[in-house]
């Protein structure tokens, strides 16, 4: 819907700025912005993140409470994310149960967490069948500036490396960081008439067609990728995209996240 | 659910289904196989079974979907809740919500939208079989169903996924390889490269993605042709049909000339009706098409039949990510 809003004349200005090799906030084309990361911001949660970036600002929340495994995986642990677009953050977005953007975030959030290997599921079993720790991580977006998908994605795993599986609680041993192997960041690109610019702005977000997603692990490895918008990418644009944002995630680890 | 086997590839480098690396399992499409649809398609994929409707361009509802400048293209992906082995509960839960989105997103661009303002056209997709790669398969069916329904593309759009199972890069997963790989990635892409759907979870260095990459167009390329066979052999199949039958109907014409359609064969009120479709966007041509074919005399009547069979060709010609250049002019009308 936000889309049709773009008026013409702010597509065409972007895309002119792009031929000339330029931004409208001026930063370079693999320039990402100002990244802040807060970590403990909400004492009740296991674990807690506020990020932005640029203008976005997003809060994830971590609980962990034991639970029932299902039944095809008894003796791991449970990772649940959700991420809600409140009406809070934007104009565009509406109340009411997740719509597929929301979904679609939530999802490869959730992907890049579990696939990445990040958490060790093994090791949140209780009783093999019957008890294991649950996760759930839940991102409420806050201000939507554009690539959301990032703060997310930081938000979630910078909440997860300070969490505490709440064990004393529920008597179950002592309380003990949750265990976290690997720091899955995610780096976004969008097509703005061929040219490739990493973490979008809202303005260039709804003006590009096509925006590619990319996860990748701390051994410069990837775990998951996701294509979103109408439009398509060439094999070249692809692999300019993956190759940047393993750079940049790297980056973006030793800036901000440490086991 | 199986357990992990022990080994997803033997010495001789062939998988637990029999297959090499790089192939893709056997595929059957069966096109316009259901009777209300505009266009539909019945795909397997292996073991995966799914059935593609397209509906429209129609009036769009809720109206306030509607663009002023475009048609929106909708498209359901729904899974059978026998499809899998553990019921599946029925309606959307997030994975087909998602799964619709990308899908949707990975066909969108190849319809022309413009040509439909004010419009929708409606896909659904059933997976009544499930096995791995549904959602591939799924827009494979709904891609040839798109082109069944007569509705102008630029391409076709053929998808395939693939993954890695013991190190190593194999080609449109099956079930095992799926639940206990090491990585998916389905894409979907144009007959000229341009890809459309791309999707990835697991674990892929950079080379292996490259590589993998590389593959999963190469299995493109192979859906995409059977895609064109299936669209071309059906429409061929027709126009000979609807050449019989026009021969057929001059003569019994000549006997009730003011209501041809009454005493036509089935098979020629579906060829109007494929034609008409073209000029769906037009009202004003549309109302004097109509009065023409009050007026028309048997010469005339058998010239309109004679103009299937060009629009037959436009089929085959869109699948070669062409459009005709005539058709698309009387688009812009």
């Amino acid at each position: 819907m936000n889309k049709e809003i773009v008026s013409i004349i702010q597509k065409d200005q972007l895309y002119n700025l792009m031929l000339k090799g330029e931004r409208a906030d001026g930063r370079a084309f693999d320039e990402i912005r100002e990244i802040k990361i807060e970590t403990g911001v909400i004492a009740k949660a296991e674990g807690s993140a506020r990020v932005e970036i640029g203008d976005t600002k997003i809060i994830a929340g971590v609980k962990i409470s034991p639970g029932t495994p299902f039944p095809d995986t008894p003796d791991v642990g449970v990772i649940i994310t959700s991420l809600e677009l409140i009406p809070l953050a934007s104009p565009e977005f509406e109340s009411g149960p997740p719509r597929e953007n929301a979904v679609e975030l939530a999802r490869v959030t959730d992907r890049g967490i579990r696939e990445s290997g990040a958490i060790d599921l093994k090791k949140l079993c209780i009783i093999e069948g019957e008890k294991v720790w649950m996760i759930f991580i839940d991102i409420h977006v806050l201000d939507d500036g554009g690539n959301i998908m990032d703060a997310a994605a930081l938000g979630s795993i910078a909440a997860l490396l300070t969490a505490t599986i709440p064990a004393e609680r529920y008597e179950l041993g002592e309380d003990a960081p949750l265990p976290i192997r690997d720091i899955p960041v995610s780096v976004t690109a969008v097509d703005i008439g061929g040219g490739i610019v990493f973490d979008p702005s809202l303005q260039e977000e709804r003006v590009a067609n096509t925006k590619l997603t990319v996860i990748s692990n701390q051994e410069g490895a990837l775990a998951g990728m996701q294509k979103s918008g109408s439009g398509s990418l060439s094999t070249d644009q692809i692999n300019h995209i993956v190759e940047v944002a393993c750079k940049k995630a790297q980056d973006l680890r030793e800036k901000f996240l440490e086991i | 659910m199986t357990d992990k086997p022990e080994k997803f590839i033997d010495e001789n480098g062939i998988r637990s289904d029999g297959r090499r690396a790089n192939e893709i399992r056997d595929v059957k499409i069966e096109v316009g196989v259901l009777s209300r649809a505009d266009g539909s398609c019945y795909l397997e994929f292996g073991k995966n079974k799914v059935m593609a409707a397209v509906y429209g361009p129609r009036e769009v509802h809720p109206r306030h979907q509607q663009k002023s400048n475009r048609a929106i293209v909708r498209y359901k992906y729904n899974m059978a809740s026998f499809s899998v082995e553990d019921r599946k509960r029925p309606g959307p839960d997030r994975r087909s919500i998602e799964v619709s989105k990308v899908s949707r997103e990975a066909l969108e661009d190849q319809v022309f939208t413009e040509y439909f303002p004010k419009s929708a056209i409606d896909i659904f997709v059933e997976v009544l079989q499930a096995d791995a790669g549904t959602r591939t398969a799924a827009i494979n069916a709904a891609s040839v169903a798109l082109a069944d329904a007569g509705i102008p593309m630029r391409s076709l759009v053929s998808a395939c996924a693939v993954g890695k199972v013991d190190d190593t890069l194999v080609l449109d997963l099956n079930k095992d390889e799926d639940n206990y790989g090491q990585a998916d990635m389905p894409i979907a892409m144009t007959p000229d490269g341009k890809i459309t759907l791309l999707q990835m979870d697991g674990h892929l260095t950079k080379e292996e993605f490259k590589q993998g990459l590389e593959m999963a167009q190469e299995g493109c390329r192979q859906v995409y042709e059977m895609q064109r066979k299936a669209l071309i052999d059906y429409y061929s199949k027709k126009t000979e049909v609807l050449a019989t039958e026009a021969t057929a109907t001059k003569d019994v014409k000549e006997d009730a000339p003011e209501e041809p359609e009454d005493v036509t064969p089935v098979e020629v009120t579906e060829n109007t009706e494929d034609t008409e479709k073209i000029d769906d966007t037009n009202e004003t041509e549309d109302s004097e098409k109509t009065e023409d074919t009050v007026k028309t005399d048997d010469v005339e009547e058998s010239e309109d039949s004679g103009e299937d069979v060009p629009y037959i060709d436009e089929i085959a010609d869109e699948t070669d990510g062409q459009m005709d250049e005539s058709e698309e002019e009387s688009f812009n009308e």
